[in-house]
């Protein structure tokens, strides 16, 4: 009898949990720190609005490391439903289309309701496919801009640059107020390369920058470029430019003031507020405006969402509903606000902005309105480039080398367009 | 007298776990790279191509491998050479304190404990050209120092914290190289007049020769294969590819980049080094060497 009891209490509780068991969504990501925080917290909101799914959000590294990792995961069958993907994987996502389950198809096949003229044409242009469907669900998306110094500014008696041809002028006139250091730069390629070329509408490579197709080839050794690089290499040497490394390690040189500006991503916004010991502005990334009257919009960085495929099909139910949650107006203007990234829908952008976010917080505007500056063309709208980790290494390789006057600046990019081509006839071949 | 066992199958059984641990993890995956190394497939592993030679023949037409090698040769030979000579130093001290002797012995182990990515980022931190003490001593006496920037500063930057890593390990045997070394010899000599360092170049080096030799091809191998974290943490191989050292490209093409072909070959061309490394170290050092 009292054995019976026991074996129908365990059954009870078995059925109790598996009739309430929320299905798991697993997402690996790669935000640490603050950002990973804010995440969890997003995470915890979304699991207490409803009680059908649990996402489980996982850090699995940096993002190189949570992209590899997902995909080891993949080749061993255990990956997760969502993975957070830098652009730069982009093109590699996209290719294995036997591992991808397109987000404009898991939320139709889902039954959630999904407008993806709903979302900034400048931020979701990056994750399109040709036809105009949104292959992954952007998350984390930032572009360069310039930070400056407020106080050290003053002192030089000068404004920020708007265009590069000032940054001469500027840079002398820090110089001889004491400041030697005009400016340092976090993800050379990135700011200097792929956003100078499309804030000059200028082709990155050919076929609409990858858009076109994998025979796409690298041309960012042009007039424009070899321009730019040559006279960066050129305040190298005289210290309105100082090299700080290949990720955001400059940081330092601003924040105790060695230098007097800053070009990084808007995401960088929280850290500089958090550990500058001055005022400090933003302003739009410069150009030269001897190129262009007027100039493009820049091109994004950051993170975007992808669903892979092999769960269960009720599965991808619950991947839906948090993606569409993830996008909700309040949502995505709250993560804005907290972290710098851009707003990735219209109505997040209208919210915060309704809610004066912007004048209270001067500067924050500056990274979307340069987002919104005019259409973007096929040279802004975004790099589709396989294996482009490692030609931004290469790229990086050959930037360093002008910096150093090893090689000037033509000779440095021919050779790196030269070793990315042999890298993309690579991807090629292997897709 | 040899042990004879009665039973033909003993032997083996004795030996199967070490033989099962070696199957599984050392020769299951040195044939998948083996295998790897011959086809070009995308990261996801959707699609499969036989190339045949191709990824090894990219890489002996490719000028960035061969520097690839000759930074790994010149980044390998400083820091055995430094890890040997400066240990050999500080043990010949160690050996020759009267008071405390364990206390100094103790601190120079100390180092051995630290992770190699850790140890990269103490001297990463101590010479960054901003806030980095050393830096900012160097820049006082008039040398601008900047690792970011100038690929000997990077060079040698990454030599001194993988050659710190080192030096306790050379430390402990050449000290324990140094107390086998027979006092009476040593007297003998000075009584005959022999002067320290006369006496240390002909009776204490030649006796320490095998502990050298051995520290050599340790050292050699350390370098090659085990500085990976130091790298990673610091330059991440740059500025250009001045730190890139073979195991660290293996790693960037591999991991992060992807291709996993070529990341393949270079391991089996890794492979076939440490195979000629450990035939030096057997063949013709244990033989050469007096012991």
């Amino acid at each position: 009898m009292r054995k019976r009891n026991l074996s129908a209490l365990i059954l009870g509780a078995t059925l109790a949990s598996s009739g309430y068991a929320a299905t798991e969504i697993q997402w690996w990501h790669a935000m640490g720190g603050a950002l990973g925080e804010k995440l969890n917290s997003i995470v915890a909101d979304y699991n207490a609005s409803q009680d059908l799914y649990e996402v489980k959000a996982s850090y699995k590294g940096n993002y190189t490391e949570t992209m590899t990792a997902a995909i080891a995961a993949f080749r061993a069958k255990q990956q997760p439903h969502l993975v957070q993907v830098f652009e730069v994987g982009t093109a590699s996502m996209m290719s294995a289309k036997g591992a991808i389950y397109p987000v404009h198809k898991l939320m139709k096949e889902s039954g959630q309701s999904f407008n993806g003229d709903a979302f900034l044409s400048a931020v979701t242009g990056y994750y399109t496919d040709g036809d105009g469907n949104m292959l992954s669900m952007p998350f984390n998306s930032s572009t360069p801009v310039l930070y400056f110094n407020k106080e050290l500014m003053a002192k030089a008696g000068v404004q920020a640059p708007t265009t590069w041809n000032e940054m001469d002028m500027v840079g002398k006139k820090l110089q001889d107020a004491g400041i030697n250091c005009g400016f340092t730069t976090a993800w050379q390629s990135w700011v200097h390369l792929e956003n100078l070329s499309a804030r000059h509408n200028a082709p990155f490579a050919t076929k609409a920058n990858g858009f076109g197709g994998f025979d796409t080839e690298l041309v960012f050794n042009g007039p424009l470029q070899v321009a730019h690089v040559n006279k960066m290499g050129e305040w190298q040497k005289n210290g309105i430019f100082s090299y700080s490394g290949r990720t955001n390690d400059g940081a330092a040189k601003f924040y105790s003031g060695e230098c007097a500006m800053y070009t990084e991503s808007s995401a960088g916004y929280s850290g500089i507020k958090r550990n500058a010991p001055f005022e400090f502005g933003v302003a739009q990334l410069p150009y030269w405006k001897d190129q262009v009257t007027e100039p493009s919009n820049t091109i994004i960085g950051g993170a975007s969402l992808w669903a892979l495929q092999g769960k269960p099909a009720d599965d991808y139910k619950g991947v839906a509903s948090f993606l569409s949650y993830l996008s909700r107006a309040d949502v995505q203007a709250d993560w804005h606000q907290f972290s710098g990234y851009l707003p990735i829908t219209k109505a997040a952008f209208d919210l915060t902005k309704g809610q004066g976010f912007y004048e209270k917080n001067v500067g924050t505007e500056v990274a979307v309105n340069q987002m919104l500056t005019g259409t973007p063309t096929e040279n802004t709208k975004g790099l589709r480039l396989g294996n482009f980790v490692q030609i931004r290494g290469v790229i990086d390789e050959a930037l360093e080398s002008v910096w150093n006057g090893d090689a000037d600046a033509q000779a440095a990019l021919d050779n790196a367009v030269k070793r990315g081509n042999v890298l993309l006839r690579k991807f090629e071949k292997a897709n | 007298m040899n042990v004879t066992f009665p039973h033909r199958a003993l032997p083996w059984l004795l030996l199967l776990p070490q033989l099962a641990v070696t199957a599984i993890f050392f020769l299951w995956p040195a044939e998948k790279a083996v295998e790897q190394a011959f086809y070009q497939e995308d990261a996801f592993g959707l699609s499969r191509e036989f190339v045949g030679l191709e990824n090894f023949i990219d890489l002996l037409t490719d000028p960035y491998y061969y520097e690839s090698i000759v930074v790994t040769l010149i980044f390998s030979f400083s820091v055995a050479f430094l890890g040997i000579a400066v240990a050999l130093a500080l043990a010949i001290m160690a050996n020759r304190v009267i008071k405390a002797q364990l206390f100094y012995q103790t601190l120079l182990i100390w180092p051995y404990a630290v992770a190699p990515a850790l140890a990269g980022v103490i001297w990463w931190i101590m010479f960054d050209p901003s806030i980095g003490p050393v830096a900012q001593w160097l820049k006082f006496w008039g040398i601008q120092w900047n690792h970011y920037l100038n690929s000997t500063d990077a060079m040698i930057l990454v030599v001194i914290a993988a050659t710190w890593k080192q030096i306790s390990y050379n430390f402990l045997f050449f000290l324990a190289g140094l107390q086998a070394v027979p006092k009476s010899l040593i007297e003998a000599a000075a009584i005959d007049g022999a002067s320290p360092i006369k006496r240390f170049w002909t009776i204490v080096f030649p006796l320490l020769s095998p502990t050298t030799f051995f520290l050599l091809v340790v050292n050699l191998v350390y370098a090659f294969f085990d500085t990976f974290g130091i790298i990673d943490a610091t330059t991440g191989g740059g500025p250009g590819q001045s730190t890139k050292i073979m195991v660290y490209k293996v790693f960037d093409d591999g991991f992060i980049g992807l291709d996993l072909g070529s990341s393949a070959a270079q391991s089996v061309i890794l492979m076939g080094i440490v195979g000629i490394m450990t035939v030096i170290q057997f063949r013709f050092i244990e033989r050469k060497v007096q012991y």
